[in-house]
């Protein structure tokens, strides 16, 4: 064994994967946990828990899957972490805890993520069940959304002895994890409903169906039924599409509707009653994280892909995981090139897209090299589908109907980073209805500093 | 899950169910939609709402069956269930939120096409109950497709009902009795409220531009989760491109594109028609649907 190396992770055959919808990742067994395990050297300054937004103990849980311990290395995980087996598989630890082990200065840092949802997918396998608060405060929180956000600030209000009810908008829980998060990267019912059911162990009660702002607005909540403290974890819903010509025509679609009808309305399978158009020929314009979501879940659908982006392959903001999974399993990418017209046939339907090549000039604000039209470079790419990925923002119906909460030009709710305080008394904000669309670990933290500010408020009221 | 408290055959075709969901009912007003659910497997579909009842807290909606999912809601029984029915979604109609004395000072024509007298029904009853009588056109195919007579004349001040065959009062379409009631009667509107399959609203518009009566059209376009997530009911309003399911469903009838519109309505026609083949045939479906052999 190469100690300067990962344990390598068990993963679906590209060439099969590319035609399912089953988990592309096996994770570790029990003797590689141990053994990847045996990698960490446990530092004494442990640079990974700074590196991690919710500060998991690591070195903690990893001693104890060193030692076959799995079930108090599950323990040490909770006491920070209400989804260790969401993020196990979609934090971006590259650049978080990963990124900062020592390890990973000569060599492959420990595999931190792996290990966690080993540690996760352990304890669901063996029925661990997280212990629910044994004081209860007689104090009703409310928390809108139920996606990373809303369920970390529910599980740790629920902690401390709250009564926390978190009201979601749609018929299922669960928000981008649900919805947005394809099923090959974050299986529905053995992850997400396990995790989310867990939460509800703590003692949250979840109602779905209800949108605040107009089923009941966050006023109602808190003057006639009782809730001394709301928390918004609303999200960022909203899809931005490019404004060319032709954007409008049957077979353009935002990244949202693609995926929420096949996550969400699960269209991918035959007895549900939800449609999905597939596509042949499919171009997904965008590079993140959502884009490769949408494109894998084309392929799968039977479509040839191309990722259409604007930038080379070195800006993609798609975790380089991702990037490799979806090259692997034959997504086309076409880089440097940006959309100018959508092309539509005799009944409206796409029959292309028109795209312009593009070349890097000076770094902008971002940082990132700018990219530069080339003239004359505009060329024509057959296809019958076009997916939007282009980022999304926060919905306005709650800000607009809750008065005197602050919102920025970005219609994202103006809240404290470290408890999350809106401009209104007893309302409190995180994720990103507040930072607009980031990962799902970055609302996890926004959750968590929420609860803290909750607490302090209602200990103080 | 959401009880089914009365469950009617209006039509062929169409049903009416009364829905226990207290949360709607509080909060709903004329205008606004909901979006139902009948159990797992089915499509969230968009309803506007016929009436509602806050002291009951129940909810009216009217449906026609055009899909797969449509076809099993019809089969459900007072008693039965939605396992989700959300909302109210959308933006009240505009005089909802005017100032009464405003609104009083004008004069209303509602239009009404089919199954669009639905939507078209608790708007006159918000009239009716703010001392305004308005004039009704209501349109059906033929006497037995007409749904809600009786509710309607009740709340209308005028109402005139008109049949494509003439089976039933008037024969003709609205945009027939629209110009009758302006050109030989002479009356004045101030505003049109069209409500009814696309085609119909596209043709009232066409009408009424020339009439120069302003006039608000309801879209209701495919839509998934009706939040503004998905982006599925896009429109083009006047230059701006709107989501019915939150900018709406009510916009300015003589600024919506009707055609690109109706070109997006058939998107799914050939999946949802396919799905509903398989609903009625089951696994006897073996080809017919053009889709397979």
């Amino acid at each position: 064994m190469d100690v300067l190396k990962k344990i390598p992770v068990r993963e679906q055959d590209a060439k099969v994967r590319a035609t399912n919808f089953e988990e592309v990742c096996y994770g570790y067994n029990q003797e590689e946990a141990m053994e990847e395990a045996a990698r960490c050297i446990n530092c004494k300054n442990a640079k990974c828990i700074n590196g991690c937004p919710v500060s998991i103990n690591i070195p903690g849980f990893i001693k104890e899957v060193k030692e076959g311990n799995f079930e108090e290395a599950a323990n040490v995980i909770a006491e920070s972490s209400a989804l260790p087996a969401v993020c196990g598989r979609v934090c971006p630890q590259e650049s978080q805890c990963e990124g900062q082990c020592i390890r990973g200065i000569k060599g492959e840092p420990v595999s931190i993520g792996k290990l966690e949802r080993f540690v996760a997918d352990w304890s669901r396998e063996h029925g661990f069940v997280p212990k629910a608060a044994e004081v209860k405060l007689g104090k009703k929180v409310a928390v809108v959304g139920s996606g990373p956000a809303g369920l970390t600030c529910a599980g740790d209000l629920a902690k401390m002895g709250y009564e926390v009810t978190i009201f979601e908008a749609l018929h299922e829980p669960g928000g981008v994890l649900t919805y947005g998060i394809p099923e090959f990267r974050l299986p529905k019912e053995s992850v997400v409903q396990t995790e989310i059911e867990n939460v509800r162990k703590l003692g949250v009660r979840i109602e779905t169906d209800v949108i605040i702002g107009k089923s009941v607005t966050i006023d109602e909540l808190m003057d006639e039924e009782g809730y001394e403290a709301v928390f918004i974890g609303s999200g960022a819903g909203l899809p931005k599409f490019m404004g060319i010509p032709g954007e409008n025509a049957n077979g353009v679609f935002s990244a949202n509707e693609y995926l929420t009808r096949n996550n969400l309305m699960k269209a991918f399978r035959e007895d549900y009653d939800t449609p999905i158009v597939a596509g042949k020929k499919v171009a997904v314009v965008g590079g993140g994280n959502v884009a490769m979501d949408a494109a894998r879940t084309a392929l799968r659908l039977g479509a040839e892909v191309h990722i259409v982006y604007r930038r080379s392959e070195a800006e993609l903001p798609a975790r380089v995981e991702e990037v490799h999974h979806a090259q692997q399993e034959g997504v086309i990418f076409n880089l440097l090139t940006n959309p100018v017209e959508i092309l539509t046939d005799e009944n409206d339907w796409v029959k292309g897209i028109k795209v312009r090549k593009m070349e890097l000039g000076e770094p902008d604000a971002s940082g990132r090299r700018r990219p530069v039209e080339i003239d004359g470079s505009d060329y024509v790419m057959e296809v019958d589908t076009v997916i939007m990925s282009l980022g999304t923002s926060p919905n306005p119906l709650i800000s607009s109907t809750t008065e005197g909460l602050e919102t920025n030009k970005r219609q994202c709710i103006v809240a404290e980073p470290e408890n999350g305080q809106t401009s209104r008394p007893g309302v409190f904000a995180g994720g990103d209805a507040v930072t607009g669309a980031a990962t799902v670990i970055l609302a996890m933290e926004a959750g968590k500093h929420g609860a803290k500010g909750i607490h302090e408020y209602l200990s103080q009221k | 899950m959401y009880k089914i408290l009365k469950a009617e055959k209006l039509a062929e075709k169409i049903f009416l169910m009364d829905v226990e969901a207290p949360r709607v009912a509080k909060a709903c007003q004329p205008g606004e939609f909901v979006i139902v659910k009948m159990d797992e497997k089915g499509e969230r579909i968009p309803l506007t709402i016929c009436d509602f009842n806050r002291e009951k807290g129940t909810v009216t909606i009217v449906f026609q069956i055009v899909g797969a999912s449509t076809y099993r809601m019809a089969e459900l029984k007072a008693g039965d269930g939605f396992q989700d029915f959300v909302g109210p979604l959308g933006q009240p109609s505009e005089f909802v939120k005017e100032d009464l004395e405003e609104v009083k000072g004008r004069r209303y024509l509602f239009v009404a096409g089919g199954v669009g007298t639905a939507p078209v029904y608790p708007q006159v009853k918000w009239m009716k109950e703010h001392g305004i009588a308005v004039d009704v056109i209501v349109g059906a195919k033929n006497k037995e497709l007409l749904i809600l007579e009786d509710m309607m004349r009740e709340v209308a001040g005028n109402l005139y009902i008109t049949t494509d065959d003439g089976s039933y009062e008037r024969k003709g379409m609205v945009t027939e009795v629209i110009q009758d009631l302006v050109e030989n009667q002479g009356n004045h509107y101030d505003v049109c409220v069209a409500i009814g399959p696309m085609i119909m609203m596209k043709f009232v518009c066409k009408l009424t531009k020339e009439l120069n009566l302003p006039t608000i059209v309801s879209m209701n376009p495919v839509m998934v989760d009706g939040t503004g997530m998905c982006g599925a009911c896009r429109l083009t309003v006047g230059d701006e491109v709107k989501f019915a399911c939150v900018d709406g469903p009510e916009f300015d009838g003589h600024l919506v594109n009707f055609d690109e519109a109706m070109k997006r309505q058939q998107m799914y026609k050939t999946e949802e028609g396919r799905a509903m083949l398989k609903a009625v045939e089951g696994d006897t479906h073996h080809g017919g649907c053009g889709n397979c052999n």
